[in-house]
């Protein structure tokens, strides 16, 4: 396949046909809510764009990022972003290993100087110099820092990229931080979820190649088209929260009747992210219509905001000592009060004796 | 640690451990005073101090006829306020989940829409409190700042928890965060302020009422 053919010539080659490709440029204005005479133009560039130079670096992660985009039940989708990009590193999915792959990461580079994308899932540690994962004998720092040097721009995909996620949970043995910790001097886009959303990964790096521009970010670094809202006030179940109808337990009328899971720890009025809308799989079900609570997997630190089990609007746990010490203390200060002003009554009445009989 | 989970845990365990240590400190040190310190022999036929107490409790609740004229609005407009709080502190979900949290019991609560509908009116009632209280001569003359702290400390856990509730000025967990540190706030200034009359005017009207019983007044 050749590097100079352009997407349009790939789709064409493929049996892609132009209606299928403004129906995805049609989702994607939808998606990235953008208006609707944008997919007209969205169209137009794909087919005109030569394919984007992707370099994927696979970190401290699970490769769950990587399942939710190649096991999407989106073929099309799928099949449209490897169409959209050249693919050109990514340990998991690529067919040569040991100094070919190396080499294929390096040439990428070379030729795509300034202008390919570094899409990255997992955390980086930096504890020991950064010895706790590490690949063709180069720490994961030494990678990332050497291949987002020429880089266009970084796509931290899932939470431990974006930041720290499970390996930075405490007691972060391995001194995990997030891609946007260490690469200062680029744009850094955070695709988070545990593991994101295929469509979110798809769609921001669709944009990438579409307008040659970061999409519109929140203040975590977050595409705005897909974290804009909080998954609560997308909830299909928000109307029982309003009128506080509530599960109490997993096993309940409540949870039978699909009513609000706050009161057993949904996180979701405090998470941004799009599972209420595009949902998984295809559309087909995200976690609360699957009757569990949203665990807040694409907010920082969501590992250690205490249980998942305990409602939002509750403190954190470890507060019984601080409260029955102020407690104890209270009683003593009381008691002592109390038994000085008697001591105090007794001495007046003595005095005030005194001089009576005097 | 942002600042949700700041509010949500050392914010919030200071307060309750000062609020724990204020509020047992102020009513121990009262309660545990001699009690019966009235020397002089009750009126004849005056009723039990007990009875006495009680009547002072329950009669307090509503001002004599005669008082109505000037105070009505105070009254009233006290009541609505008083009330709405304890509506929305006691009957919305969230609080109910926070007061089970704390003390392992819990009851039904209100559709959040209808606790939002009272935050408003005791948002409305408490700034019309104040405005009363700025704008009267004698309520202004005898008001001292812990007046006002405590009105403050009272106002803005009901004004955030109202912005939090609507989404409005900032997003939803920097609005929730400021609600509980409001909340905090509240509980800190508790024991020490005018707040303690939520514990205290139990006692004082109790008392009240044995004072007047043992002279025969009529309350």
């Amino acid at each position: 396949m050749s590097d100079r053919q352009t997407v349009g010539d790939i789709l064409a080659q493929r049996g892609v046909s132009r209606r299928a490709i403004l129906k995805y440029a049609a989702w994607l204005a939808s998606a990235m809510a953008l208006p609707p005479s944008a997919s007209k133009a969205i169209a137009q560039s794909l087919a005109a764009a030569r394919r984007q130079s992707v370099v994927w670096l696979s970190f401290q992660e699970c490769t769950g990022c990587t399942e939710s985009l190649t096991r999407s039940f989106s073929p099309s989708l799928e099949e449209m972003i490897f169409n959209l990009i050249s693919l050109d590193y990514h340990e998991t999915l690529m067919a040569v290993s040991g100094h070919a792959a190396e080499e294929a990461r390096l040439k990428a580079m070379e030729e795509n100087k300034g202008k390919y994308v570094v899409v990255v899932d997992g955390s980086v540690p930096l504890k020991d110099d950064g010895v706790y994962s590490a690949n063709a004998g180069k720490t994961n720092l030494q990678t990332l820092q050497e291949t987002a040097k020429d880089a266009l721009a970084i796509i931290s995909v899932g939470t431990c990229a974006a930041y720290g996620g499970i390996p930075g949970a405490r007691p972060n043995p391995t001194g995990a931080v997030s891609v946007g910790e260490i690469i200062k001097d680029k744009p850094v886009i955070n695709i988070p979820g545990c593991p994101p959303i295929a469509e979110a990964i798809a769609g921001t790096v669709a944009y990438l190649v579409t307008f040659g521009k970061v999409p519109d970010l929140d203040h975590l670094g977050r595409p705005k088209a897909f974290f804009g809202d909080t998954i609560h006030d997308r909830c299909y179940r928000r109307p029982f929260y309003d009128k506080g109808l509530f599960a109490k337990s997993f096993d309940d009328e409540g949870a039978r009747n699909g009513w609000c899971l706050y009161e057993v720890g949904c996180k979701g009025p405090v998470t941004y992210n799009a599972c209420a809308t595009l949902k998984w799989n295809g559309g087909v079900s995200f976690p609360i219509q699957s009757g569990h609570g949203c665990i807040g997997c694409s907010e920082p630190h969501f590992w250690d905001k205490g249980s998942f089990y305990q409602p939002l609007s509750t403190a954190m746990p470890g507060m019984g000592a601080g409260i029955a010490a102020g407690a104890a203390a209270g009683v003593a200060l009381g008691a002592g009060a109390a038994w000085l002003a008697r001591r105090r009554q007794v001495a007046y009445s003595q005095q005030t004796s005194k001089k009576e009989g005097a | 640690m942002d600042l949700l989970d700041f509010a949500r845990g050392p914010a919030l365990y200071f307060a309750l451990a000062v609020f724990a240590l204020g509020t047992l400190w102020r009513l121990l040190g009262i309660l545990l005073l001699p009690w019966g310190l009235i020397r002089s022999p009750a009126r004849e036929g005056s009723p039990s101090p007990f009875s006495s107490a009680l009547k002072g409790i329950v009669v307090k609740l509503w001002p004599h006829k005669e008082f109505m004229a000037g105070g009505f609005f105070t009254f009233i407009n006290g009541y609505i306020f008083h009330l709405g709080l304890a509506i929305v502190v006691f009957l919305f979900v969230p609080h109910i989940l926070f007061i089970k949290n704390l003390f392992g019991i819990s009851w039904p609560g209100l559709p959040s829409n209808v606790i939002y509908a009272v935050g408003v009116i005791t948002a409305v009632s408490l700034i019309a409190a104040i405005a009363n209280r700025m704008t009267s001569p004698v309520l202004r003359l005898i008001s001292r700042v812990d007046d006002y702290i405590s009105w403050v400390m009272t106002f803005l856990p009901v004004l955030t928890g109202l912005l939090a509730v609507s989404h409005l000025g900032a997003r939803y967990e920097t609005l929730i965060a400021l609600h509980i540190l409001s909340v905090a706030a509240f509980f800190v200034w508790f024991p020490f302020g005018k707040l303690m009359h939520a514990f205290l005017f139990v006692f004082s009207r109790a008392m009240t009422g044995v004072r007047f019983g043992h002279r025969g007044a009529q309350l």
